[in-house]
């Protein structure tokens, strides 16, 4: 058994240990988030910060259909707040009485405005490319977290002899290395309301980080949930072996 | 729960009127009351237990997640989606239902595990046994079809890859394909039906083990000896030995699942499956849930061809051979009470067989990691001879120490066994 467990040791190392192919990803370098761990949990400012770079940048080709504005009072904000917000917006709605389709400003309770109104409209204004829903995103790529940042700080001159499409650009952690994304995030372009030095790595912190919220936005619940639940299993383990011995010493 | 012999007589009066009329509580004492339990079971005999509970669990999750689910293609990832964000604990509904199928495995594969080592398929209990094959095989089909239903690029892919599977089949094989999808491709009418079949297996699931128990109940209990208990001196009953025993299994075994829901409820799923399906993009990994790994391996591990000799036409295609062999693979276990033909049961007293089912447990994770890889290079030879092992160990190995193993001497009875009764 033991000769098999090392085998499998082996087999994996050399697994680890091939190189990856050049038009693979690079695998994103591993970052602190404090929403990490058992004990983990949001950091209210980096998500609002990181709300207002998706409301004034990202929005404008990357939709997020599973999220409502009133999800919004999670982060932090008054009720008074996320209807301001929402009225910003302009939703299509109707058929009214009249039966024509007429749009309305937002109300807390409707789903992020979306920047097209089809995939194929996106695809059409972003050079044939899909810009992803952004709701799951941080669930559904591979390292999550790290890779959104690494995404968003990882553009580059593309190395000599290297193919570049036209109209594609080159981003070491993106499959392929070359994205369709222009470079969504520069120097000092949001003005945060809260002073916060507007960085390249601290406006793709709070970015990240609101949307690792979109994607699981009761893990704090989950979390705090757990903990009580835990104690209380591991409380009830205690005493279902205490019954347990005392039952069945008198077997023995 | 076979025949209950006469009433009892109970001091509450509404319980006795019962009783006389549908003998439940005769029924309830007999059978979970006193029934004898060998005294020298160990905690491996707890996990039929804690299946059932999984599968209890599985199926009031499941009734509450699918009061808010819409079988339709366009609906069905964001009616998930809302259940999550939306409804009330409907995250905590989710998880439960979706890391619960995981961990319904991990106690089934570890009860098959215990059946093996200790002999528990073989007289009296063949029937019990294959009937826990019955239940292996339909737990499959429901993960299978239930990790479907959220219409994801995992489900989706999934779906495409397991039934395209069938087209293996000589002649009828696209026929069948097209017949298993209700249409041309992978579509509304596939997850219509699975959602209708993975809501109605759970069920049938519960009847067979409704049976299953009921054979137990009619020979008892195997234990690590593999020797029947012969008189009083080796049972307890069931309560409150055996159960509160049991229970300390199931509330550790809950504790790790809920420590797993609540804190790491990713753990064991792909990121693909947060993915709508994209019946346009391929995902670059496609792999089942690790439940279905090692049959995955076997599957993938056919590589050639069989040919007519000094020819090319092909007699067995690679693809139908895996195919064969994966359904082979548990099929086989039905015919393992004669397959395996030593009078002795426990591996205790079999020092060869004891080693070759180690092995085989060994073997079950070495195809797991081969069937998480792609087909190609160590993995790949890793689940060949994964595969070759397993065969040989069912059909060749066990055959052969059914008569040529030297057993060691086997207790007279459970109280006579030297490792009885010590304290533990
Ligand atoms: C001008 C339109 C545009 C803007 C603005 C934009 N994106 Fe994108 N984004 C795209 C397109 C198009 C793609 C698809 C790229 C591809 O498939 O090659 C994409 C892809 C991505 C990906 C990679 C997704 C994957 O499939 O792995 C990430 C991460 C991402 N965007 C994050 C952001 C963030 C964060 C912002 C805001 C700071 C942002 N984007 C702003 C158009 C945009
Ligand atoms: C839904 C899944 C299943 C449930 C709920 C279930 C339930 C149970 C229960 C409660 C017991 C009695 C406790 C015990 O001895 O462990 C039992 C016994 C048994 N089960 Fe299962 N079972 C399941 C699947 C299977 C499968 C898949 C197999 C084999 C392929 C199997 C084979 C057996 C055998 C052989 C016994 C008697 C074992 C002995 O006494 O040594 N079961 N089952």
């Amino acid at each position: 058994m033991k000769k098999t467990l090392s085998m499998l040791a082996v087999a994996a190392v050399i697994s680890a240990a091939t190189p990856a192919f050049a038009s693979e990803a690079e695998v994103p370098p591993h970052q602190k988030w404090p929403h990490q761990g058992v004990f983990g949990t949001y950091d209210k400012a980096a998500l609002q910060r990181g709300f207002q770079v998706y409301k004034e940048v990202c929005a404008a080709c990357h939709s997020m259909k599973l999220l409502s504005y009133r999800d919004l009072t999670q982060l932090g904000y008054t009720p008074e707040q996320v209807k301001t917000v929402a009225a910003e917006y302009q939703i299509p709605d109707g058929p009214n009485d009249e039966g024509e389709m007429f749009e309305r400003p937002g109300r807390p309770a409707d789903r992020f405005h979306s920047p097209f109104p089809n995939d194929k409209a996106a695809r059409a204004a972003n050079g044939g490319a899909l810009p992803p829903d952004m709701s799951l995103l941080s669930k559904a790529r591979e390292h999550g977290d790290d890779y959104i940042y690494s995404i968003l700080t990882g553009y580059e001159e593309k190395p000599a002899g290297f193919d570049l499409m036209p109209g594609l650009n080159y981003n070491k952690y993106f499959a392929g290395h070359q994205i369709a994304m222009a470079k969504p995030l520069n120097e000092g372009q949001v003005t945060y309301t809260d002073g916060t030095a507007n960085t390249l790595e601290q406006q793709a912190r709070d970015v990240t980080q609101f949307l690792a919220w979109a994607s699981e936005p009761h893990m704090e619940q989950r979390k705090g949930m757990g903990l009580k639940v835990m104690i209380f299993m591991l409380a009830f383990c205690g005493i279902m072996v205490a019954a347990k011995r005392k039952l069945w010493a008198d077997i023995h | 729960m076979a025949h209950f012999g006469e009433n009892k007589n109970f001091s509450n009066p509404v319980v006795n009127w019962i009783d006389n009329r549908l003998p439940i509580f005769t029924m309830l004492i007999k059978e979970y009351g006193v029934f004898p339990m060998p005294r020298n079971v160990n905690y491996m005999w707890s996990f039929g237990g804690i299946a059932m509970t999984m599968l209890g669990i599985m199926i009031l999750t499941g009734i509450m997640m699918a009061m808010n689910y819409t079988p339709h293609t366009t609906l069905a990832f964001d009616s998930v989606e809302r259940t999550m964000r939306d409804v009330n604990f409907g995250w905590l509904l989710r998880y439960i239902h979706m890391n619960g199928a995981s961990f319904f495995f991990i106690a089934v594969y570890i009860h098959i595990a215990r059946g093996l080592f200790y002999g528990s398929y073989k007289k009296p209990r063949e029937l019990l046994w294959m009937f826990g094959v019955v239940i292996l095989l339909l737990m499959m089909a429901t993960a299978f079809m239930g990790y479907a239903l959220p219409w994801s690029q995992m489900s989706g892919w999934g779906v495409t890859v397991i039934t395209s599977m069938f087209s293996a089949i000589p002649l009828v094989g696209d026929g069948l394909v097209t017949w298993l999808w209700g249409g041309f491709s992978v579509d509304n009418p596939t997850l219509n039906r699975f959602y209708a079949l993975h809501f109605l297996l759970p069920f049938v699931i519960l009847g067979v083990v409704f049976i299953h128990v009921w054979a137990l109940h009619v020979t008892g209990s195997n234990n690590p000896t593999g020797v029947e208990p012969k008189t009083p001196a080796d049972t307890v009953p069931f309560a409150p030995y055996v159960s509160t025993k049991d229970s300390v299994a199931l509330v550790f075994f809950l504790t790790i699942f809920l420590g797993v829901v609540f804190f790491y409820p990713l753990a064991l799923t792909e990121v693909d499956h947060f993915r709508k399906f994209d019946p346009m993009q391929t995902p670059a990994h496609i792999v089942p849930e690790w439940y279905f790994l090692p049959f995955y391996a076997i599957l993938r591990a056919f590589t050639m061809d069989i040919t007519i000799p000094f020819t090319t036409v092909v007699l067995l295609p690679a693809k139908l051979q895996g195919v064969l062999a994966m359904f082979g693979s548990i099929i086989l276990l039905v015919f393992l009470p004669w397959l395996d033909r030593n009078p002795v049961k426990s591996g205790r007293f079999r020092p060869v067989f004891k080693w070759c089912i180690w092995l085989l447990f060994v073997d079950f994770f070495v195809l797991m990691y081969s069937g998480a890889k792609p087909p190609e290079g160590l993995p790949l030879i890793m689940g060949q001879l994964g595969t070759l092992y397993y065969f040989v160990l069912f059909l060749v190995i066990l055959p052969v120490l059914s008569f040529k193993e030297k057993n060691l001497p086997v207790p007279a009875s459970i109280s006579a066994d030297p490792g009885c009764c010590k304290k533990h």
